[in-house]
């Protein structure tokens, strides 16, 4: 299936794809350190992460996960290897092309939420509509839009401190969505949350985040949530050791609608 | 995003409070100290600016200030009024006495014996008695702050009596008058009385005040005067120049001052900028993620610079603010000489902005490097 365009009043639009890849990364390594404290995180990673796919990267702590996210999202450069995210490749970027790519094309939820604690809910939602230049009024209009199908209506004055955990994390998927990226990058996005709650962020980017023109990474190493993945790349030592169907592709494919 | 960077910092209260103290900490004391200082060296021209009418004022070329007296020869007087361009010369004498009051005690006076005929140099503040009243023997007027200070707590009386130099002196008029550095009382009498009150010298006159004809310049007769004469004639400007400079180089009050400005300057960046620095970390993963979400470098110092504004406005308000208050709230309870011009709002200004620079530099270079990677790790 060939993406669909985001809506023209975003920059940085990306070229239509010839096949059907928001991410496609060949043989990347990184290694941090030198000489006798040198560490290699990647040891030649390949990997594609097609659009309207929910990928879950997962592994053991210190397996490369987060490394291979921070490449995929520009915000680390690979020792070696090739990084094409949504069409563009993000080593032939200078820093400035890659700060305007991040902010038209990705979205994070963080796995500390990160939220700006002086912030109420629906203006921390509308902060990557600010960070593009939106007026404060129209950016909390829309962010406040994508809260309330997120179930956080009744909570858009609320100050992160007096929201609950999964609430935070709702109000976290709201700011990665509303700027409509194609990329959406989840690091360990249940780690701070109960059961209940996890499984119900997991729903909700299931859901809400993932679109036919969207690719949606998710890193984490817990297990609970494997059942919400079209696909499941098992890290261990710097590279991808299998890459297995999820459970969940094949019923959910049936029920995702094109935005 | 200044918007964000300015709820950033506010959201923090005690944080905020703390930048804030610290610049308005700096800014009161830079302030105040130099409010201070200029009310000091205000009083050190007090008299010269008492002394309305003439332009010029006439000294032995060794003068350095008002209070340097070098007394000059009686003919000086006839020499400076031949010069061309000279409308008016007069004399008058600066000196100080000790005057025996009614009850015994002895006053240190500051006494200003102006010209006989004409009264040029008189008091301008004149509010009990006539000017007219000083050409009664042995008549004196005296400037209020100095009635206070000889008669504290007693009504204003005129006719009291007094001796200076053993001979008696009657108080016919009450005057306001520019405090002087040494806060001594002031005796306004004429010129030949002032001689005799003085201490016996051979030479007694202190000044010779003139004014230029109409339409020529001071600048251009004080010339005149000095090269006819070989005397040191100043305009009444140049002449309070002169002594606040004699003031500034020749004694340690300006270091003493300058001291502690530059403490409160260190003090106030060393709060500011530590409080702001941890500020700053305690956000770093806000602006790590923030970075991440696309926020290029630029923004985020602009962001940082925002908010350092916003505390160097707040913190000046305050401190100058609280400067002036003090200033006002102690005028009537103490002889503190407080004068803040312009130049000191001035100089506080570009002070509380070399702060806020100084205290943001650490947290800019901290927030350009942070690496947006950051927020991927736990």
């Amino acid at each position: 299936m060939t993406p669909q365009h985001a809506p023209s009043d975003q920059s940085q639009r990306t070229l239509p794809l010839v096949e059907d890849v928001a991410v496609r990364v060949r043989g990347v390594t990184k290694d941090f350190g030198a000489g006798g404290s040198l560490t290699k995180a990647l040891r030649g990673v390949d990997l594609d992460v097609p659009y309207g796919e929910m990928l879950i990267l997962a592994g053991p702590s210190g397996c490369g996960k987060t490394t291979l996210v921070s490449i995929v999202a520009g915000t680390l450069e690979p020792t070696a290897g090739e990084a094409l995210v949504l069409g563009k490749d993000l080593g032939s970027m200078s820093n400035s092309q890659k700060v305007q790519f991040r902010r038209d094309n990705v979205g994070f939820v963080f796995q500390s939420y990160n939220l700006l604690p002086a912030l109420t809910a629906a203006e921390n939602a509308a902060v990557p509509l600010l960070i593009a230049g939106w007026r404060r009024r129209q950016a909390v209009e829309v962010a406040s839009d994508v809260l309330d199908r997120l179930g956080l209506g009744d909570r858009l004055a609320r100050l992160p401190s007096e929201l609950s955990g999964g609430q935070q994390q709702r109000v976290a998927i709201a700011r990665a969505i509303v700027h409509k990226p194609r990329l959406l990058v989840c690091d360990e996005p249940t780690s701070a949350l109960d059961a209940q709650n996890g499984r119900i962020t997991m729903e909700l980017i299931a859901q809400i985040a993932v679109q036919p023109d969207r690719a949606v990474i998710v890193v984490t190493h817990d297990s609970r949530v494997y059942s919400f993945a079209d696909r499941i790349a098992t890290m261990e030592d710097g590279r991808i050791e299998a890459v297995e169907v999820g459970l969940h592709r094949g019923s959910v494919q049936k029920d995702r609608q094109c935005s | 995003m200044l918007w964000i960077a300015w709820k950033m910092l506010t959201g923090n209260r005690v944080k905020y409070l703390g930048i804030v103290f610290g610049v308005m900490f700096a800014a009161l004391l830079i302030a105040q100290q130099s409010s201070i200082f200029c009310g000091i060296m205000s009083l050190t021209v007090g008299q010269i600016r008492d002394v309305e009418g003439p332009d010029i004022w006439v000294m032995d070329r060794n003068v350095e200030f008002i209070d340097d007296i070098k007394p000059l020869a009686d003919t000086d007087l006839f020499r400076v009024k031949s010069v061309p361009g000279v409308e008016w010369a007069v004399r008058f004498y600066k000196g100080t006495s000790r005057a025996r009051m009614e009850k015994g005690d002895f006053h240190q006076m500051i006494l200003l014996g102006i010209d006989d005929a004409t009264l040029i140099g008189a008091p301008q503040g004149l509010f009990m008695g006539e000017l007219s009243e000083l050409r009664k023997p042995d008549a004196v007027v005296m400037d209020d702050a100095g009635y206070k200070m000889i008669w504290p707590g007693e009504p204003y009386q005129l006719g009291r009596v007094f001796e200076m130099n053993d001979r008696r002196a009657l108080l016919v008029g009450l005057t306001k008058a520019s405090r002087t550095f040494q806060s001594f009382p002031i005796i306004y009498t004429r010129y030949s009385q002032a001689v005799l009150y003085a201490p016996l010298e051979r030479k007694v006159l202190s000044f010779v005040l003139a004014q230029p004809q109409a339409g020529l310049a001071a600048e251009s007769v004080c010339q005149r005067i000095t090269q006819q004469t070989g005397l040191q004639a100043l305009t009444r400007e140049q002449f309070m120049r002169k002594t606040i400079y004699h003031f500034l180089a020749k004694t340690g009050v300006p270091v003493n001052f300058g001291i502690t400005v530059l403490l409160g300057f260190i003090v106030g960046t060393a709060i500011a900028g530590q409080t702001f620095y941890l500020f700053t970390v305690e956000n770093i993963r806000q602006f790590g993620a923030l970075k991440a979400m696309g926020t290029s470098n630029w923004t985020i110092l602009l962001m940082v610079l925002s908010q350092a504004l916003q505390v160097g406005v707040v913190g000046y308000g305050l401190g100058v603010g609280l400067a002036a208050f003090f200033g006002w709230s102690t005028r009537g309870l103490t002889k503190l000489a407080f004068f803040m011009p312009w130049q000191v709002l001035a100089l506080t200004a570009i002070a509380v902005v070399l702060i806020v620079l100084l205290a943001s530099l650490l947290s800019i270079r901290r927030v350009l490097v942070v690496d947006p990677a950051i927020v991927f790790r736990g």
